[in-house]
């Protein structure tokens, strides 16, 4: 297969970026989008230039690590990430503009690579339990009700990955957060720091200049994790009980 | 802030259904619109002054204008600063014309409203052709013989629509009340039912006196 990409070049955090027009010829369609990103940087090698800067590790679909705006849509054509997206997904000559994700609390690093850290930050705010060291207790003395567990688990899927983020008008980044929220807040393990959990999380959500939900749906759409929006829904009722409890 | 915009949201859901319910007066006759727009001003008198309850009414309309309209705007320019880099290319996955011209479609029924009061509660002018001086009815009658007046008041009706399908589903969510997808499917159709019962509502007097069906004399 053959392709025309468009890709974001940028060499660097302070400097201006724009767009690269690159053919890339007798592509496989078993090969992965970032395979076939690999082919372009080897040619890319040959010829002395300076390969294009994309972040990956996994490579299965599980980590978080790679994300491209792929022709106007976080990860591509389909529900999975990008890492697991193959050339099949797209048709013999088609034009294929590639970005990074664009948020401003996404600084662009290099090329295609973010630093996603306003995430960690987030969950540093209050997406954790605090715990006592040591060995694991005894599973079965915390019972948990299946259908807790299973909304619980539904939302610890995230990967954190950003595509909600990038995906959404207003560069927010509550889908992410709700996530957070509803895995810690269906389980017995994460009350005691419920309320708090939700005011500092949505406090630093604002402070690293993330926007706010406007329901839309586009980072549901984009999630290669398929969550769901009622998780925002499940961190605007947290947070409107805990203010309400003058947290 | 998003809440402030809810709950001043759902004031408003309140206030348009009353309204139209009280628009569809002018289908029981002139007189009947009349005695209803004065009814409004005498309403708990003697216990309020004359007027006193209208202006009650007005009073926390405003105020939840404000804060509806400073929210957005504080909103919008926060999303706006959230992405200064924009995207080449973007494509939507499920955005919608109603869920995308909110901000767009708010400014519009702001801009209708100002109008609006002009015509019918400030200046009073009339740009028909029957004497309607002091007579709230003759004048409604008399504004929508007017054909492009009609239009502006069907377009203002289309943006309100819009704006109320995706309001009321999304005040549901901000507040929290549709956790589950079946809720989320409830509070979408009521964001559906409430805004067609309204622009429907409000469309038909307009209409029908386009039409020639309450002529009014």
């Amino acid at each position: 297969m053959n392709f025309t990409l468009k890709i974001w070049r940028q060499a660097g955090s302070t400097t201006k970026g724009e767009m690269v027009t690159y053919p890339v010829a007798d592509i496989s369609e078993d090969m992965s989008f970032l395979e076939m990103l690999d082919v372009l940087n080897e040619q890319l090698n040959a010829r002395g230039e300076e390969p294009i800067a994309f972040d990956s590790d996994c490579r299965e679909g599980i980590c978080g690590m790679c994300g491209l705006m792929i022709s106007g849509k976080a990860h591509g054509p389909e529900v999975t990430t990008t890492c697991q997206l193959h050339m099949r997904s797209f048709s013999d000559g088609d034009e294929i503009t590639v970005e990074p994700w664009r948020a401003d609390a996404f600084p662009v690093i290099k090329d295609l690579v973010v630093d996603r850290s306003s995430l960690d930050r987030i969950i540093q705010a209050g997406g954790f339990i605090s715990a006592n060291t040591g060995s694991a207790p005894e599973a079965h003395s915390v019972p948990v009700p299946k259908a807790k567990a299973d909304r619980s688990f539904m939302a610890a899927a995230c990967i954190g990955c950003g595509a909600c983020v990038a995906a959404c008008p207003n560069a927010s980044g509550m889908l992410f957060m709700g996530a957070k929220i509803t895995h810690l807040g269906e389980l017995p393990q994460g009350q005691p720091e419920r309320d708090a959990r939700v005011v500092s999380m949505v406090n630093q959500h604002d402070d690293e200049g993330f926007g706010g939900c406007t329901n839309i749906g586009e980072c549901s759409s984009a999630c290669p994790k398929e969550i769901p929006l009622d998780v925002i829904n499940q961190l605007n009722r947290d947070l409107r009980g805990a203010l309400m409890r003058g947290e | 802030m998003k809440m402030l915009m809810a709950v001043s949201g759902a004031l408003f859901v309140f206030y348009v259904l009353v309204h139209m319910y009280g628009n569809l007066k002018i289908f029981a006759g002139v007189e009947a619109f009349n005695e209803y727009a004065e009814h409004l001003r005498t309403l708990f008198t003697p216990f309020l002054p004359d007027g006193g309850f209208l202006w009650l009414f007005r009073v926390v309309l405003i105020a939840a204008l404000v804060v509806h309209a400073w929210a957005a705007f504080y909103l919008w320019s926060r999303a706006r600063g959230a992405r200064t880099t924009r995207y080449v290319a973007k494509a939507a996955a499920r955005a919608t014309l109603k869920s995308t011209m909110m901000r767009w479609g708010g400014v519009a029924i702001l801009l209708f409203l100002v109008w609006h009061l002009l015509q019918f509660t400030i200046v009073k002018f009339n740009v028909g052709s029957l004497q309607a001086e002091g007579n709230p009815g003759l004048l409604v009658i008399s504004t929508f013989q007017v054909w492009w007046v009609v239009l502006l008041y069907l377009l203002a009706l289309v943006a309100l629509g819009l704006h109320l399908y995706h309001g009321v589903w999304s005040a549901t969510q901000t507040l929290g009340w549709a956790g589950s997808a079946a809720a989320r499917r409830r509070a979408k159709t009521l964001g559906l039912i409430i805004a067609l019962v309204t622009s429907v509502g409000f469309a038909l007097p307009p209409l029908a006196i386009l039409f020639g069906l309450v002529k009014g004399i």
